[in-house]
């Protein structure tokens, strides 16, 4: 096997250093009934070359990949500069584990407490961690925190949230005594409708996702007075890492919590991850963090450096009273986001997000001008809205991707069965116009 | 000899991007806007939209951003470089052909909600890994969605809990669910944190003088009750294995729990043993250790869980399933029909990316290779304990698997602790052991060398270890003042805990803030 310095004759030698025989004899510590006595059923080694082959062969197979894509909700396409694949790939950093030997550990270290940095100036927080699994995950751990923080039990989640991320937290929640109520979404606007008889003194945290899942911008700053008075903590959750260099920071608005999916920064869609949860607060919450914090230090010479810190709240040493069970995180995809943020810089953040922008108001005019086709909400939004078509939205789709070579959003139904005909559309700054257009005659040809 | 280091060298002093931000530089270019502008207006409402310009985010050139991440990658150590034996991390080589497969455009380029007809070949990947993955555990029921070894622990126990659940007719009388969850005092901290936010009350198993779990503890906590299950490491953090592991399992079934095995440390046993054969009910896999997915300096990992087919109803929804027309011809999809499913871990379908690494990893190693994997992992720890054996205090006597576990005893005498002995071999070009670890053990080294390490390197370790251990006896001073290599000294972490500074403020606000 070439991925074995030792040749099988240095094993053997190595083997009779030890006074053994054979390998089978490294294994003497094992119950004669538990070894298992045949070759594994898994294939034979290939080469290189075949192995090329067998998975390109696989990857041909994967049709959608070589559409131009309106899809969004929750993973999006974005230009991301050529740099940032080949500084993530730099021995130093791919190969490398958790920074626990600061002595050599520094690039990583920097580079977290860099992120850690960016993502606050991003969100409007005071405080972030070195990240967490993914935005659905953040969601969850956020919703745990909340319950930390104000020790109550309720917590009021928008119906406009990612219908997954949902879903996560509802697991995370199972055995937390925490209770999960609804807030619903204003059918007009689109946005979601805070009831004020829902927030009573029980009620730990609201959670409203912006730009919402059917792209609709909210209104952070009304939630987050009201969200105050009753005395809870409002979350706030976003898929479209993109947004914030156009829309309000949550900081900005009052959010007390932030969590986002951090894919926009860099990272391919790769069929849903690996990507990278971003987490934030404010700074009379820092010890409730869930993850990993890097922080300053210094030597005895008075030199600047990173470390690992605030570690009593985590696993390794609080054990089942920690704040999260998490350890390995998503450190090489913020490296990726990173790199991102930085290499775009303030220019190139507000840039991507003002194209995005543009682009989804100038679809979505050519899409709202089609005959039989509605944009069913008002609000503001920022690169994803929802189409009403004439027919049921799934069929309409096959029908794109086969005729028209697009695929053209995603059919609500997949998630949402009462809403048949429409389509969750997102515009990013790699989709042209002339692929918009392509889109809008697509689907007036594919409506019948 | 002192060394007086380079400090004004550019780079050994790479400062924050933020610090190195001039206004006015690009580092990038985007096309021209192709469709007629909207006045921003008209788009957004000014009260939605950022009024703080993006303050404080850095502005640099392309050069400037490469220079900023390669001076600072060089601060840190890597596999790459040479020997990382860190104890229960499985730093093994992590081979380039993986990376270049993750990133074939029909795979990277792939949305998660695309159709599935139109995804085939991801589903096909995920489905053939599930399959070797059930095949190399002895454990059918296979789900890839959790992102790391501490999400597939707390997919497997509240796969557990489900269960018992469903099987003792338990839905809303709290005081009739077992909530017991027994834990070995060895294990890592991530076993009771998972137990803990499944809903388990945990219990605390004793180690023999042996360094195995006590039978005798366990089967008096058993008779107590209430015992849902069982969460063990084997080979546990000792290094050892778990010699006892039917009877450990047949305890905890008769007393109606289920065995969650934490696979941390199955690099030791793929192709050799296997947990669905010894009695284990749940288990998961670190593909970022056992199956080489890169560690990335913390992540991305990946936690696929594998379980017995009684359990498969309460894996994570959706399935990756395949169906079979007829007349050949296969097809895959994803399920959610699973009434009993414990839900959704994470949104989507797992790490992908680490699914398609881990796979290529199995195929090039063939079933031949991947047992020579694990007999060359073992082989080298014992070269390792072989070799350090008279040097350093072993606690327990019994042979060591992948990883070797060592004390300080010896050089506690002269002050010298394992800390100490950690940060000196950094001085001898090695990346430490886990250090502290397992909790058990007073000074604990615990050392795994992995199969990707040949016999010099080997060798060049345990000379250097014998060179402190004289060191610490000798020369006590140059192994408390270590490391002397690097660009900085040991860390102040108290005083960084003390008053945490964990992000970058511009200057003027920071003597305010």
């Amino acid at each position: 096997m070439r991925y074995i310095p030792n040749s099988p004759e240095e094993r053997q030698e190595m083997l009779r250093g030890l006074g053994l025989s054979s390998a089978a004899e490294l294994f003497d510590s094992l119950p004669q009934d538990v070894i298992l006595k045949r070759p594994l059923d898994t294939p034979e080694a290939l080469s290189e070359i075949e192995l090329l082959e067998r998975f390109e062969a696989m990857a041909a197979r994967n049709a959608a990949a070589r559409r131009p894509s309106f899809l969004g909700a929750g993973a999006y396409h974005h230009y991301a500069p050529t740099i940032v694949d080949s500084l993530i790939q730099r021995s130093e950093f791919f190969t490398a584990y958790t920074p626990y030997q600061p002595e050599i550990s520094q690039g990583t270290l920097q580079a977290i407490f860099e992120f850690q940095t960016l993502v606050c100036q991003l969100t409007g927080m005071d405080v972030a961690n070195a990240s967490m699994y993914d935005g659905s995950t953040a969601m969850a751990e956020a919703v745990l925190m909340a319950e930390r923080v104000t020790r109550r039990t309720r917590v009021l989640v928008s119906a406009a949230v990612h219908p997954e991320y949902l879903r996560v937290t509802e697991t995370y929640v199972a055995h937390a005594g925490i209770e999960l109520g609804r807030l619903e979404v204003d059918e007009e606007t689109g946005r979601t409708s805070l009831d004020a008889s829902a927030l009573d003194d029980g009620v730990a945290a609201v959670v409203v996702q912006s730009p919402n899942f059917f792209g609709c911008v909210e209104d952070l700053r009304a939630f987050a007075d009201r969200v105050h008075a009753a005395g809870a903590l409002l979350v706030v959750v976003v898929t479209e890492a993109a947004s914030f260099g156009l829309l309000r920071s949550p900081g900005a608005c009052g959010a007390d919590i932030v969590v986002a999916e951090g894919q926009s920064f860099g990272v391919p869609v790769s069929y849903g991850g690996p990507y990278v949860g971003l987490f934030s607060t404010r700074e009379k919450y820092a010890r409730q963090i869930p993850g990993r914090l890097a922080g300053v230090a210094f030597d005895k010479e008075g030199r600047r450096g990173f470390v690992l810190t605030l570690a009593t709240r985590e696993q390794h040493i609080r054990r089942e009273k920690a704040t999260s069970n998490i350890c390995t995180n998503e450190g090489l995809i913020a490296l990726a986001a990173t790199v991102y943020m930085t290499a775009m810089g303030r220019r190139g953040l507000q840039e991507v997000a003002a194209q995005c922008a543009q682009k989804a108001a100038y679809a979505r005019r050519r899409i709202g001008a089609l005959e039989g086709f509605s944009l069913p909400h008002s609000a503001p939004v920022f690169n994803e809205f929802v189409v009403r078509a004439p027919s049921e939205a799934a069929g309409l789709l096959r029908r794109l991707a086969s005729e028209h070579n697009v695929t053209g959003g995603l059919a609500l139904s997949r998630y949402l069965p009462g809403r048949p005909n429409d389509i969750l559309v997102c515009v990013t700054e790699t989709n042209k116009r002339a692929d918009i257009d392509a889109l809008a005659e697509g689907l007036k040809g594919s409506s019948r | 000899m002192s060394i007086t280091k380079a400090t004004t060298h550019v780079t050994q002093n790479e400062a924050l991007v933020f610090e190195r931000s001039q206004a006015g530089r690009r580092g990038y270019r985007l096309p021209a806007l192709d469709v007629e502008e909207t006045a921003i207006d008209d788009l957004l409402p000014a009260e939605l939209r950022r009024e703080d310009d993006l303050e404080g985010v850095p502005e640099l050139s392309e050069p400037d951003v490469v220079r900023h991440f390669t001076r600072i990658s060089t601060w840190n150590y890597n596999i790459d470089l040479g020997l990382y034996p860190l104890g229960s991390c499985t730093m093994k080589y992590n081979s380039r052909l993986n990376e270049r497969v993750a990133r074939i455009p029909g795979f990277a380029g792939l949305h998660p909600l695309a159709p599935e007809e139109d995804a085939q070949g991801a589903l096909e990947v995920m489905y053939e890994l599930q399959q070797h993955l059930a095949e190399i555990t002895g454990l059918p029921g296979v789900s890839l969605q959790p992102a790391a070894g501490a999400h597939g622990e707390m997919t497997g126990v509240m796969m557990i809990r489900a269960f018992l659940d469903a099987r003792d007719g338990v839905t809303s009388d709290e005081a009739k669910r077992r909530k017991v969850m027994l834990i070995p005092d060895s294990a890592h901290g991530t076993n009771p944190a998972s137990a803990h936010l499944s809903g388990f009350t945990v219990k605390t198993i004793r180690s023999t003088p042996e360094g195995l779990t006590d039978l005798d503890h366990l089967r008096e906590l058993c008779a107590s009750g209430a015992v849902a299950g069982l969460m063990l490491t084997n080979p546990n953090t000792c290094g050892i294995f778990e010699r006892n592991i039917k009877e450990i399992c047949r305890v905890i079934h008769e007393a109606g729990g289920l065995v969650y095995m934490d696979g941390a440390n199955m690099n030791a046993l793929v192709g050799v043993a296997r947990p669905g054969d010894m009695g284990v009910d749940v288990i998961h896999l670190n593909l970022h250790k056992t199956f080489s997915t890169p560690h990335g300096g913390g992540g991305p990992g990946s936690g696929p869980c594998c379980c017995t087919a009684e359990l498969e109803p309460f894996l994570p929804v959706p399935r990756v399933v395949r169906s079979d027309a007829e007349g050949g011809g296969a097809t895959y999809g994803l399920d959610s029909e699973r009434p009993q499913s414990v839900g959704r871990v994470k949104a989507f379908y797992g790490n992908f990316g680490m699914h398609l690494r881990a796979l290529a990893y199995i195929l090039t190693h063939g079933r031949d290779g991947l047992r020579e994997a694990t007999e060359a992992a073992v082989l080298n720890a014992r070269f390792i304990a072989h070799g350090l054996a008279d040097t350093f205090d072993r606690p327990f006597d019994s042979p060591p698997m992948h990883e070797c576990l060592f004390t300080d005893k010896r050089q506690t005498r002269k002050g010298v602790h394992t800390l100490d002995i950690a940060k000196r071999l950094i001085d001898y070009g090695f990346h430490p052991m886990t250090i502290y670890f397992p909790l058990i053990v007073q000074g604990a080294m615990l050392i795994e060398p992995t199969e990707s390490v040949g016999r010099a390197e080997l060798q060049q370790f345990v000379d250097a270890m014998k060179e402190i251990a004289r060191e610490a006896v000798e020369d006590a001073d140059t192994v408390l003042g270590a490391p002397h290599t690097t660009r900085i000294g040991r860390l102040d972490e108290a005083a960084a805990a003390r008053k945490p500074v964990l992000r970058w403020r511009p200057a003027e606000k920071a003597a305010g803030a």
